[in-house]
């Protein structure tokens, strides 16, 4: 197995008396695809937020290529090749989505005027947004806002790209097209972890499954062995539904 | 490439209008040789004006950072030009000198209100100017509560000096107009547009967000500041209760809300059509400031991008070009 990109050792996140996260083990490693589900409250979003910097945790330390990065803002994080996507997209509505894309080519990825334009477009074009390049972010529809969410955060040349419920919300049809996108991210060697509900689509693109309750991780490994487990099923399902 | 498409920032219509833009400089130099020294004075007021304009857009309309505390920096620039005159420096080298004195207030207090956000940072700005307010009127040497004159300007006759007044506005506002230009060129514009509208997506994607944030209040406190000496330049006679007062700040948002908010062209046009109101209402008192108030509401409510907005938004086109546009190769 190839070293982990991003890591996280006994991840724990108190909030008052309240403990979200309790001790989580997680890492990724290149090209990797692992899926993360769990009933809601679960923590995932969370293990999310304490990964990419933009939530402290309580106790447990990040590393990124075996360097630690607790204390590391969530923006040097990303020029080190963390992006995020968020749950609920977060377009940087007063701008076009061309113009989106471009902060994060430009910042995250620290690209050079004469690189740039070009990574742009290669992005858009990944992303399925050619034909809304020009339009104010604000201006989309639910689909297209969430696939900028996924390009302004690929603009930022991630070699792990941390994915929260980017399928939610799509028809069918859309869903299927995001697996293709995101499976593409994935031979060219981007670590994806994807947080989603629907978990047929996860499984589309996953090789590894980890399932989530109450702040720990209940079960980690191949997809179809995890879905097996009574833990799992008890979780999503309800005690006693086995 | 295979799409054959490509990233353009100018057209037709931006190379024209940026051309337009330096005949129109060249043009306005030459205006105290043409007109009568009392539009010149007018002018002058225009240009400071516009000034305000544009600093409170690029705050607000591209940093996201509401402000009615600028007249802090518009007193400092002000009162700093008193101070360093009665220290000897001659008028214009100390409107100079005490701009840049504003621009370094407004870096001493950035770490203090650039931790305040939203509604927070608006109430914060304005008690710092209230605070700056107070301390001049205590001070006698400033002249206390009931004003302070420029003196020294009387070396020239009136004439020379509104011409050189008018210049040296004209200078300050190209120069302000030329920076924030190229802040919008440079890919700083782009970053401080993504942390107006969302700070943590911004950080998310790799935008440092408190040193951009700080570098567009230093600037803004530097225009503000400038606008403050020139209109101590331009009356030669201020009080601490009007230069520090909040009115200024009803201006700037109704200049910037009526001409186009987060828009280059914008400030330009509410600067112009506010000067005109001004100078055809000012008499009519209380009834005119409650008419501003209510058409800047009005805008706000219905035409957030303003006049500018309106036209760019119908006829699709923007006249600098600031922005980015992708387009087809071919074209």
């Amino acid at each position: 197995m190839t070293a982990p990109v991003l890591a996280g050792r006994g991840l724990t996140k108190d909030y008052g008396a309240l403990r979200v996260l309790d001790g989580v083990d997680f890492e990724v490693g290149p090209a990797a695809a692992v899926g993360i589900v769990g009933p809601n409250g679960a923590g995932k979003t969370t293990l999310l937020g304490v990964l990419a910097g933009s939530v402290t945790p309580s106790a447990g330390r990040v590393f990124i290529d075996g360097d630690e990065v607790t204390g590391l803002r969530t923006e040097l994080r990303c020029r080190r090749g963390v992006g995020r996507a968020f749950q609920v997209p977060r377009p940087f509505g007063g701008m076009t989505v061309l113009e989106n894309v471009l902060v994060g080519a430009s910042y995250g990825a620290g690209l050079s005027r004469s690189r740039l334009y070009a990574r742009c477009v290669e992005v858009l074009e990944l992303c399925g947004l050619l034909d809304v390049a020009n339009r104010r972010a604000e201006s989309l529809g639910l689909m297209h806002r969430k696939r900028l969410e996924l390009a302004r955060s690929l603009a930022t040349g991630p070699r792990v790209l941390l994915l929260d419920e980017i399928g939610g919300g799509l028809t069918d049809a859309e869903a299927e097209d995001l697996v293709i996108t995101v499976k593409q991210l994935v031979a060219l060697g981007i670590g994806v972890v994807w947080i989603e509900h629907i978990v047929h689509i996860l499984l589309k693109v996953v090789d590894r499954l980890v399932c989530m309750d109450a702040g720990r991780v209940i079960a980690d490994g191949v997809p179809a062995e995890v879905l097996r487990k009574a833990v799992v099923i008890d979780a999503y399902l309800g005690r006693g539904a086995t | 490439m295979t799409t054959g498409r490509r990233v353009r920032r100018s057209s037709t219509a931006s190379r024209v209008a940026s051309g337009c833009v330096v005949v129109a400089a060249l043009a306005l130099c030459g205006m105290p040789y043409m007109v009568t020294a009392n539009v010149v004075q007018q002018l002058t007021s225009l240009f400071i004006f516009l000034i305000l304009a544009v600093m409170w857009n690029a705050l607000a309309g591209y940093g996201g950072m509401v402000s009615v505390g600028q007249q802090a920096f518009i007193g400092a620039g002000a009162y700093g030009t008193i101070f360093l005159t009665q220290w000897g420096i001659s008028p214009y080298p100390a409107v100079v000198l005490a701009s840049v004195g504003s621009a370094v207030l407004a870096a001493l207090l950035s770490p203090l209100v650039l931790r305040l956000r939203g509604g927070q940072f608006a109430v914060g700005t304005w008690v710092v100017a209230e605070v700056l307010a107070l301390l001049v009127t205590f001070d006698h040497d400033l002249g206390g509560g009931t004003g302070v004159s420029l003196r020294g300007l009387n070396v020239y006759g009136p004439d020379l000096r509104r011409a050189y007044t008018y210049w040296i506005t004209l200078a300050f506002a190209l120069l302000l107009l030329a920076l924030v230009f190229a802040l919008l060129r440079h890919r700083t514009g782009a970053a401080l547009q993504a942390i107006r509208d969302d700070e943590d997506a911004a950080a998310s994607v790799g935008v440092r967000v408190r040193p951009l944030k700080a570098l567009l209040f230093v600037l803004a406190g530097f225009g503000c500041g400038a606008a403050g000496a020139l209109t101590l330049a331009n009356t030669l006679f201020i009080q601490p209760q009007s230069i520090f007062g909040v009115q200024w700040t009803a201006y700037m948002i109704f200049m910037v809300l009526v001409g186009g908010l987060g828009t280059f062209e914008g400030p330009i046009v509410g600067a112009v059509l506010f000067f005109t109101v001004q100078y055809a209402f000012a008499d009519a008192g209380a009834v005119y400031l409650i008419g501003l108030g209510l058409v800047a509401v009005a805008f706000a409510l219905f035409l957030p991008r303003g006049l500018w907005g309106l036209f760019a938004g119908r006829a699709q086109i923007q006249l600098l070009p600031v922005g980015y546009r992708l387009e087809d190769s071919a074209s």
